[in-house]
């Protein structure tokens, strides 16, 4: 019997209730589930603050120094400024040194044993409990100086930094095609010229999405500046003096500060900052994603 | 070797005309020899056909002549290139400067991720170029035929383009800086037969100020460009897969009438 014999028998007609478009189509519909479950946290933490805090998100609330036990109104001004500031002093020593070991991983003695050591302490140092990076802070920089300050919390948030800043990058620079590095070593550069004029441009778009993920995760992050900005009830510049080397006050930390009191007004206000704090990370995940994009 | 002899042979007014002279001992990729015993001329003004089955050496060949292989760890070379006087493999060469004479267009079209324009400054700015780098862009852009294709986006990503777009920016790039000799390792490999016609009017256009060394898998193409042509096989008597060249001469006469034996089965197809 050829195929010419069974044609006339053959029904290719759709047959939505056959047992095998049954079972596809449930796992079809099982798929779509689990999508939008994973998607539900971040929306039902999303409306809690925005149902919590949204009423206090203010002017006053995102210019004014916190208020004191019993005092009405106030906000989180100096903490949403000494965020700002230890997250940039933390990303500007990570960043520099999570790119430069980034280039050495892929590039110049990737497969050298310093690098194995190396990548092997990286990716160990991406589970370090964040508590931790805040007592090595502490050691380092707090027990130094002898004073809380903005900079020592911003060296707990970069070692919390560094992996997440060097294994993207890595990634980045490894994606970067062989044949465009031939053709800059064929058109005379050096190696140098090859890694700062071909190799980093072309993996820009990759390094910044890992250095924004990275800032977004150090943004948020409570227990390294525990130990190491404290918290300040001041502004970092006050009366005509940056008090940089001085305990400097945070969102994450004033959230954990005022969630515990038995206050009204500072509730609010610490659900207000969690929700400023939350659309901050937001804001710098979408513009990961757009500066992610690869040029043509 | 009947080859070597017979090029060696050669009249002094000829080598006169040698802008290279590659004598290629042993060529190494770790223990495996991959070239060996070749002697290879290279004409001023002229395209240098190479040509021979997969794994002859004729691309390790071609990579040896601008010192592109010191990237690949293991590669060892014995033998002279001469090049203006100087060994290019002799003691205190940079390979980096050797590139800025001895420029390079690869089988895949590899533009940088940045502008037409960029891709074609690249090698100018490298070089500190001083004078007008519009009109250097535009010319090198013109000669390599695609002036009018993108004079209105400049600003454009190479990778916009199409194959054969992105290869003759890449021939832009690589002449933009005027070096000496051009090496092209199976430029249209990649392309259409359209943008391989293309190209190949191009190589005809740019040997009148540029010498070429080409290799090819297409033994059409290099009786279309190639003045001189080189074939080059495979020495499996060891053991090993080692490539040396059979036979060098007029592209005319390798094709017509080869003196050996091997040339002569394999321009008429019998192997490959």
């Amino acid at each position: 019997m050829n195929a010419a014999d069974v044609s006339a028998s053959v029904d290719l007609r759709r047959a939505p209730l056959e047992r095998r478009a049954l079972r596809s189509a449930m796992l079809t519909g099982g798929a779509w589930l689990v999508a939008v479950i994973a998607a539900v946290p971040l929306l039902s933490v999303l409306y809690m603050l925005v149902s919590h805090g949204g009423a206090r998100l203010n002017v006053e609330a995102l210019t004014t120094l916190p208020p004191a036990g019993f005092e009405m109104g106030g906000g989180f001004g100096n903490a949403l400024v000494g965020t700002l500031v230890v997250v940039a002093i933390g990303a500007a020593i990570a960043v520099p040194v999570g790119i430069a070991a980034a280039v050495f991983l892929a590039e110049l003695g990737s497969t050298s044993s310093l690098a194995n050591v190396a990548r092997f302490a990286t990716k160990t140092l991406t589970g370090l409990p964040s508590i931790l990076a805040g007592v090595f802070a502490y050691a380092l920089v707090v027990l130094v100086t002898g004073t809380y300050s903005a900079p020592a919390g911003g060296v707990a948030l970069s070692l919390l930094m560094v992996p997440t800043v060097i294994l993207t990058a890595e990634e980045a620079l490894k994606m970067v095609p062989k044949i465009m590095k031939d053709a800059a070593y064929g058109m005379g550069c050096t190696r140098t010229q090859v890694i700062a004029r071909v190799l980093l441009p072309t993996a820009l778009p990759g390094i910044l999405t890992g250095v924004m993920l990275a800032v977004a995760r150090a943004a948020g992050e409570t227990a390294p500046l525990l130990f190491t900005a404290l918290f300040s009830n001041y502004w970092l510049y006050q009366d005509g003096h940056l008090g940089l080397m001085q305990p400097t006050a945070s969102l994450a930390v004033l959230i954990y500060n005022f969630s515990g009191m038995p206050f009204d007004n500072q509730i609010e206000l610490a659900w207000a900052a969690s929700l400023v704090l939350v659309l901050i990370v937001l804001v710098i995940n979408v513009a990961s994603r757009l500066l992610g994009k690869p040029k043509i | 070797m009947a080859s070597v002899a017979a090029v060696a042979e050669r009249p002094a007014e000829a080598r006169s005309n040698w802008v290279m002279d590659c004598k290629l001992d042993k060529i190494y990729y770790g223990q495996f020899e991959a070239v060996r015993d070749s002697h290879v001329p290279i004409e001023k003004g002229r395209i240098t056909g190479f040509i021979g089955p997969s794994g002859c050496g004729k691309s390790t060949v071609l990579r040896s002549l601008n010192r592109m292989n010191d990237l690949v760890t293991g590669f060892r070379f014995e033998g002279h290139v001469q090049f203006q006087g100087q060994d290019l493999y002799g003691k205190g060469v940079d390979p980096v400067i050797v590139r800025r004479y001895i420029g390079m267009v690869f089988q895949q079209p590899n533009p940088f991720s940045m502008s037409i324009y960029d891709n074609v400054a690249f090698g100018l700015r490298l070089n500190r170029f001083k004078g007008d780098l519009d009109a250097r862009v535009q010319h090198a852009l013109e000669r390599a035929a695609l002036w009018d294709e993108v004079k209105d986006k400049l600003k454009a990503g190479g990778l916009s383009l199409s194959g054969g777009q992105q290869q003759r920016l890449c021939i832009a790039r690589a002449i933009a800086t005027e070096p000496t000799v051009l090496l092209m390792d199976e430029p249209c490999s990649a392309l259409d037969p359209i943008a391989t016609r293309r190209v190949e009017e191009l190589m005809l256009e740019l040997k009148r100020d540029y010498t070429i060394v080409l290799v090819t898998h297409n033994m059409q193409q290099a009786t279309r460009v190639a003045d001189t042509t080189a074939f080059f096989s495979v020495d499996i008597s060891k053991g090993t897969r080692t490539g040396y060249l059979v036979e060098m001469g007029p592209t005319q006469q390798i094709f017509e009438s080869p003196v050996e034996k091997l040339t002569r089965e394999y321009v008429r197809g019998e192997f490959s």
